[in-house]
């Protein structure tokens, strides 16, 4: 008995030492250089700038002095790869676009220059124009929760999560009971992320009651929304603050197995949340008695293999069975009877990178941002005809206008504003003149789009919204599980429509069936996917019908000429 | 029991059932397409949906359970509109066929458009024009014609654990075919029908030969002698406005015989030797030492499946032909020699319950025993109506006649081989009076007559102690397998002596040939469910009790039989006619 | 992208295996796969994914062998198979280029980039040149959106694509592909 206690006290220490020498390593270098490691700018030569920054602190022997630390997302990707340079006493620099030749002048010419002169040193103009200001209003506006890691860690590094408190939540919630835990969660408003906006907590409390010799937690790492990619950039930059949210719900629902379920797409995603796992077992946060508290908990990783669809709940189950991922009808709830008939509970990975904050922070503190009935914060992909494209974190209730205006900077190339659109291929297009509206779930439903995932795709004049409308039903068909008739085939005839229009050889009618079709998907259709597929159809038409009708009035045109 | 309002009305239903089955008892019929009640609601095609207060969209009602207190409407304009527009999407991915279609008629699908007043092709046609898949020579898959319900892989992966059939493909391109999209033939498809029996259309059927037999009728040259299995005559009448399970045996033997057949025998006859046969050979076994359990093996998917999956039981297999089997090989032996007619000239067509009996007259050689091919042509009791519909017989006038002799005479024991447990209980009826010499005093097993999937009892046979199982739905029949293999690698005492096995649900009157006229005061579905099944064997058993001779060793014309013929049962000439061999035959995982 | 990413990695291990030579049984590919996935629960489209990983398609043969060592029926392997996309039932060309089909991308011009694949290959989405030297897919979001519109030719992120770096792009992988051939006729020579 006491044996254990001595051990269990062991593995505690170890881990508030290896954060404590962790913070002191980071301390003893004069200088830290960080460098975006994630998928969008490792692909245009972040990789490369990775290396040449490496060879070049050898080479001039700084490695007692310069620390590299490759990171996840920095935000701004449209101007990545993104380095930022940390001196002791300074105002951090960030510079945009570095390649491996712009990465080696910035060592020379910056860092070590500025090593040398201390205080009166001054960036050279050549410098200067590849840096964005540190104040813009991108980084300034922007309230990070979720992605409070992200862009400042190594998500390599357990230590590095350690070293800014991670598993301290963990920690905590292993003293509380699970209904503690569950109470902590519903008091803190968080709803889910993945789109539906389920109170998580209360998700939480289902699951903590049904029964079951086994029971699963999974993460819905699918993110099947076309041109959104927050999930991933937490998996890349952060995936242990997604283990641990994990665990705290596991330890909150008394489940077994947690099961990752991530879009195949997503191979550094899949990577570093693989070597996450094993880095959590190491230090015996994974497995049996976890820290000598008798909880029991490990988890899988599992990949899809392309289909949108299985980001549906009751698919994505399917899916991790070996099956075709089509969606079934509920009830049974997955809380009641999920993964092989077990109760199993499902969660989006951003909704997992909040849990640890919430507990970290306190429920009251984080119920207090937000607005109404949208708490905390939400991340968005902020892509598109936009500036400054990337991933954001904004408090819920900022308005659309301030994300695309001010963080966003505008729309790019200096055209005209049109539209944002959010919620992908199940929300809808938002016209400018509604920009004031707050960003928040019930708003967005209010004028016919929905939250989503946080995909936030911004328009100029130059795009046609019935193309966007054919685009996103042209998606929804492509994955459309086939299962049931409404979507399946009502999908279909929907975009021959659309062709139909787009080619200029629409009639009034059409937009009729459009509507009846739309209708009929919306309300017969088995699952989430069929449901809100029109969204975008009905979206542009109510905001931009004339554009439908100024393609069918070629047509006509056309017909009295001939 | 839990109270709810459907259409005002106030309903008051045990726990757990469905919306559409709360509907149903205060007589509100929800159309429904994709919905069969022998399998799990695959909630597919949308038409059933209802509304219910306080959620915003339509809820299917054939999968969700009724809950406390929940107000359901089953119709309002909206929702009749939603159901027509699904409906005329459906339409608008088939083809317009219905007129040169197999179905027409008794489609759940035309049947829907029908009621919803669907007046034009409101969409573009997407139809793919897909080539049919006829490989099994026994049933026929037409893709074009399929909705994707998915009832057809319901049974097949899940009643009948054959996995023939699946899904390729997503999203409109899904459709129905083997694995790896390969030929129904080169896959471990049993032929048993249930995917026909089940499909709401016409996308898989029977493999049509009356056209055929048409020509066979009016070859002079020919001698044609037909033959009827025991589930035909309960079934046929309801092809012709008929209730399920009226027994239609004597008007049956009548239109055959307008129909132009030369000599109507009856396969009941067949089914009264299999039981001297097949209850000789368990009596055998099991006085012997032999080997046990002894399985029954007049249901050809049954055997295919066995061949293909479970070929470890061949010595437990009878090796006695089915009974229509075996009136094929008599009458172009026995019979032929006694008329004097050239065996060669013969046709000897089966009109069967069973789509499978198509392949099993050629599966393999002992199916040639009389130097003949023993049955020429298998039809299923569809093709037998459409006959009689196009030869213009009105079926309801006509008048009872017999059988011709001496294949046509059989016993009540024979004719409850059509309804699940009725083998076993010829074969009791039989084996206890090889075995005593006493007749049975009752002579009815009710524990193996209901339609539980598996059935098992104990019959005391002059203090002997046989175990016997009843099962039915190839699922079913592989946990008995799995039941007996445990209990033989633990070297225990064998669970069963003797195994009666059906590869369709409910046994032959519900096999995969037979109608699938509107029954009951149902609409949909089509075809067979276990109301029919009932109704359909009990009108076998019926047949049975009113029978004066209820024991097939009781059966004059086959005492004769034996006494002028083979000599007596498991002969060295019963063996060469009457009993077939099985061998192992490779297919892929299933 | 994630098959050609790891594909160097695994076919290395699994090839060193086959050529040691040893008396031990040697196992193939995708009985090693299926081997290390089959006693896991949930694995049957991790199994999948490592054998095309290493094989670059599911033929017939391996579909069999997965069926029959994971214990799955076989029409269950091909229900997968051909609902999920990633799946190749055929042999795919050897340069895989992956056009961005995702909204930002679209938004972007990625249908002119795909077309101007297309044209240029004489091939259409989805399909693989006759010599089996490129093989074109879309794909739905990299996760690189603000680099779009993004092309990913085996593993290789290409950014901000215009369709006038197209035929630059297709030169630079012919002329990869003739060196890698070139080095491997010479390894087999030995
Ligand atoms: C067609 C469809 C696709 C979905 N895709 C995703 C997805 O990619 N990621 C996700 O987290 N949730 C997705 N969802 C929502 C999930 O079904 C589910 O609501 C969510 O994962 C629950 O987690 P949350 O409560 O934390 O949001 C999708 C839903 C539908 C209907
Ligand atoms: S709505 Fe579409 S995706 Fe969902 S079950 Fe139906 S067919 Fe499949
Ligand atoms: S399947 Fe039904 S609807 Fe289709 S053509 Fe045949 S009868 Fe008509
Ligand atoms: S039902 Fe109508 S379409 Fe069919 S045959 Fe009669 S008239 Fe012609
Ligand atoms: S006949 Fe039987 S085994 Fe063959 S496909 Fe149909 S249900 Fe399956
Ligand atoms: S073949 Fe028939 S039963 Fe099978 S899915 Fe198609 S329509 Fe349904
Ligand atoms: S029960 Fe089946 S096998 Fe037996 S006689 Fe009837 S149709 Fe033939
Ligand atoms: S149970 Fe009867 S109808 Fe069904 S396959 Fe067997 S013999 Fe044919
Ligand atoms: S990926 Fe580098 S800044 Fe987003
Ligand atoms: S969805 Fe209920 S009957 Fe088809
Ligand atoms: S849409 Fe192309 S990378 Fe995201």
């Amino acid at each position: 008995m006491e044996n254990k206690a001595k051990q269990d006290a062991a593995m505690l220490a170890k881990l508030d030492e290896a954060a404590d020498n962790q913070r002191k390593k980071h301390k003893s270098y004069k200088c830290q250089i960080l460098i975006c490691n994630s998928t969008s700018c490792r692909s245009s030569e972040g990789k490369e700038v990775i290396e040449a920054l490496g060879e070049c602190v050898k080479s001039h022997e700084l490695t007692e002095i310069v620390e590299i630390i490759p990171t996840g997302c920095m935000g701004l990707c449209a101007k990545g790869p993104l380095v930022r340079v940390e001196l002791a006493g300074k105002n951090p620099v960030i510079y945009k676009h570095v390649n491996p030749m712009l990465a080696r002048l910035i060592l020379a010419q910056h860092v070590m220059m500025a090593l040398k002169h201390k205080g009166d040193f001054q960036l050279p103009d050549f410098l200067k124009e590849h840096t964005l200001p540190i104040d813009m209003p991108f980084f300034a506006k922007q309230t990070k929760i979720a992605l409070d890691n992200v862009g400042i860690i190594n998500p390599d590094s357990i230590e590095d999560y350690l070293s800014r408190g991670g598993y301290e939540s963990f920690r905590k919630v292993l003293t509380m009971t699970p209904s503690e835990v569950i109470d902590e969660i519903k008091k803190s408003g968080l709803r889910g992320r993945g789109g539906g906006g389920f109170p998580t907590g209360l998700k939480w409390d289902f699951a903590n009651k049904s029964e079951g010799d086994e029971k699963f937690i999974i993460c819905n790492g699918d993110e099947g929304d076309p041109g959104a990619y927050m999930d991933s950039g937490l998996l890349e930059g952060d995936p242990h603050a997604v283990l641990e949210g994990m665990m705290i719900g596991a330890y909150a629902q008394k489940a077994t197995t947690g099961w990752f379920y991530i879009r195949a797409e997503y191979p550094l995603a899949v990577e570093r949340l693989t070597k996450a796992i094993k880095h959590a077992r190491k230090y015996r946060l994974l497995g049996k008695d976890i820290l000598g508290s008798g909880f029991d908990f490990n988890c899988e990783v599992r990949l899809g293999a392309g289909a949108f669809v299985c980001g549906e709940e009751t698919a994505l189950i399917a899916s991790i069975e070996g099956k075709r991922g089509t969606p079934r009808p509920r009830p049974p709830y997955p809380t009641e009877s999920g993964l092989w008939g077990k109760p199993s509970s499902i969660n989006n990975v951003e909704t997992f990178a909040n849990i640890p904050k919430i507990i970290r922070m306190g429920a009251d503190k984080y119920y207090a941002i937000g607005s109404d009935k949208s708490k905390g914060t939400k991340v968005f992909a902020l892509t598109g005809r936009v500036e400054n494209g990337g991933l954001v974190e904004v408090p819920m209730g900022m308005s659309i206008k301030e994300i695309v205006s001010d963080i966003g900077g505008g729309v790019a190339d200096g055209k005209q504003l049109k539209a944002v659109q959010t919620g992908g291929p199940s929300g809808g297009v938002i016209p400018t003149y509604l920009h004031d509206l707050p960003v928040c779930y019930d708003k967005l439903k209010e004028v016919g789009s929905i939250m989503g995932s946080g995909g936030m795709i911004v328009m100029d004049n130059d795009d046609s919204m019935v193309e966007i409308a054919k685009f996103y039903l042209g998606f929804t068909v492509e994955e459309s599980c086939g299962k049931c008739s409404p979507c399946r085939i009502g999908g279909t005839q929907m975009l021959r429509i659309l062709e139909r229009i787009s080619e200029g050889k629409g009639k009034k009618e059409d937009i009729d069936k459009l509507k009846r079709l739309s209708f009929a998907m919306q309300k017969a259709s088995l699952c989430g996917l069929g449901q809100t597929s029109p969204n975008p159809v009905l979206s542009t038409l109510k905001f931009f019908e004339e554009e439908y009708m100024e393609k069918m009035t070629e047509e006509a045109n056309d017909e009295e000429v001939k | 029991m839990i109270k709810a309002i459907i259409d005002n009305l106030e309903v008051e239903v045990e726990k757990g059932i469905t919306i559409l089955n709360a509907a149903r008892k205060v007589n509100i019929e929800i159309p429904t397409l994709c919905h069969h009640p022998d399998l799990p609601s695959t909630a597919s095609c949308g038409v059933c949906v209802v509304k219910v207060a306080g959620r915003p969209n339509m809820i299917r009602a054939c999968c969700t359970p009724l809950e406390e207190g929940m107000n359901v409407t089953t119709f309002d304009p909206e929702i009749i509109a939603v159901r027509r527009t699904v409906i005329e999407l459906i339409l608008s991915d088939h083809p317009d066929e219905c007129l040169t279609c197999i179905r027409s008629g008794r489609c759940e699908l035309q049947d829907l458009a029908d009621e919803f007043g669907i007046r034009e092709a409101a969409f573009d046609n997407l139809v793919a024009h897909l080539p049919c898949d006829d490989s099994t020579k026994t049933i026929v898959i037409n893709p074009d014609k399929c909705i994707s319900c998915g009832r057809c892989i319901e049974v097949c992966q899940g009643t009948q654990n054959v996995w023939a059939l699946s899904f390729l493909n997503r999203g409109l391109p899904t459709r129905i075919a083997p694995a790896g999209d390969i030929d129904l033939a080169d896959s471990p498809c049993i032929r048993c029908g249930q995917c026909s029996a089940h499909c709401p259309t016409g996308a898989i059927t029977e493999y049509d030969e009356t056209e055929k037999v048409w020509n066979l009728l009016m070859d002079k040259d020919k001698h044609c002698i037909v033959q009827i299995a025991p589930a035909v005559r309960v079934a046929i009448g309801e092809d012709f406005g008929y209730e399920p399970g009226t027994n239609l045996t004597g008007k049956t033997y009548t239109a055959l015989k307008r129909l132009g057949f030369d000599t109507v025998f009856d396969t009941n006859y067949g089914a009264d030797v299999t039981i001297m046969e097949e209850g000789s050979e368990f009596v055998d076994r099991f006085t012997n030492d032999g080997v046990l359990p002894l399985i029954t093996s007049c249901c050809p998917s049954w055997t295919d499946f066995m061949e293909k999956f479970h070929s470890d039981m061949i010595p437990n297999f009878s090796s006695c032909k089915s009974p229509h089997a075996i009136v094929g090989a008599l009458t172009k032996t026995y019979y032929a020699e006694k008329m004097g007619i050239d065996p060669s000239k013969i046709v000897m067509v089966s009109i069967m319950p069973c789509t499978s009996k198509k392949y099993e007259i050629i599966r393999s050689k002992e199916m040639y025993s009389s130097g003949f091919q023993d049955v020429d042509v298998t039809l299923t009791t569809r093709e037998l109506s459409r006959m009689i519909k196009q030869a213009g017989i009105k079926f309801r006038h006509l008048e009872d006649t017999e059988a011709d002799s001496p294949l046509g005479e059989y016993t009540g024991a024979a004719t409850i081989f059509g309804a699940t447990g009725g083998v076993m209980e010829a074969a009791l009826r039989s084996a206890a009076f090889l075995i005593t010499g006493n007749e049975l005093e009752n002579p009815e097993f009710k524990e193996i007559q209901s339609l539980e999937g598996i059935k098992e009892m104990e019959v005391d046979v002059a203090g002997n102690i046989v175990r016997i199982a009843v099962a039915h739905g190839t699922k079913n029949v592989e946990d008995v397998l799995n039941k007996v293999r445990t209990a033989k690698e633990n070297g225990e005492p064998l669970p069963y002596h003797f195994i009666e096995v059906m590869a369709c649900p409910g046994g032959c009157v519900a096999g995969g040939g037979q109608p699938r006229a509107l029954a009951g005061n149902m609409p949909r579905p089509r075809g067979i469910t276990d109301d029919i099944r009932r109704k359909r064997s009990e009108g076998l058993r019926s047949e049975d009790r009113d029978t004066e001779i209820r024991q097939s060793h009781n059966n004059p014309s086959v005492k004769k039989l034996y006494e002028e013929f083979l000599s007596h049962p498991l002969s060295e000439k019963s063996h060469k006619l009457l009993h077939t061999k099985y061998t192992p035959r490779q297919t892929y995982k299933r | 992208m994630l098959g050609q990413e790891k594909k160097s990695g695994c076919c290395y291990d699994s090839q060193n295996l086959e050529k040691t030579p040893s008396k031990k049984k040697v196992f193939s590919k995708t009985e090693l796969a299926i081997k290390k996935w089959k006693k896991k629960r949930g694995s049957l489209i991790m199994a999948l994914h490592e054998i095309q990983d290493l094989k670059g398609f599911l033929p017939w043969e391996d579909a069999v062998e997965v069926a029959e060592g994971m214990n799955v029926p076989l029409a269950r392997v091909y229900e997968v198979l051909t609902f999920y996309n990633y799946f190749k039932l055929e042999a795919p060309g050897d340069i895989i280029i992956s056009v961005c089909y995702g909204t930002a991308c679209y938004l972007k011009g990625g249908k002119d980039v795909l077309d101007e694949f297309s044209e240029k290959l004489g091939i259409a989405d989805g399909e693989s040149t006759e010599d089996k030297m490129f093989h074109l897919q879309t794909v739905r979001c990299v996760g690189c959106c603000g680099l779009a519109p993004v092309v990913v030719i085996n593993g290789k992120t290409y950014g901000k694509v215009r369709p006038s770096d197209v035929r630059g792009m297709i030169e630079e992988w012919q002329e990869k592909h003739a060196a890698k051939n070139s080095v491997d006729g010479a390894s087999d020579g030995e």
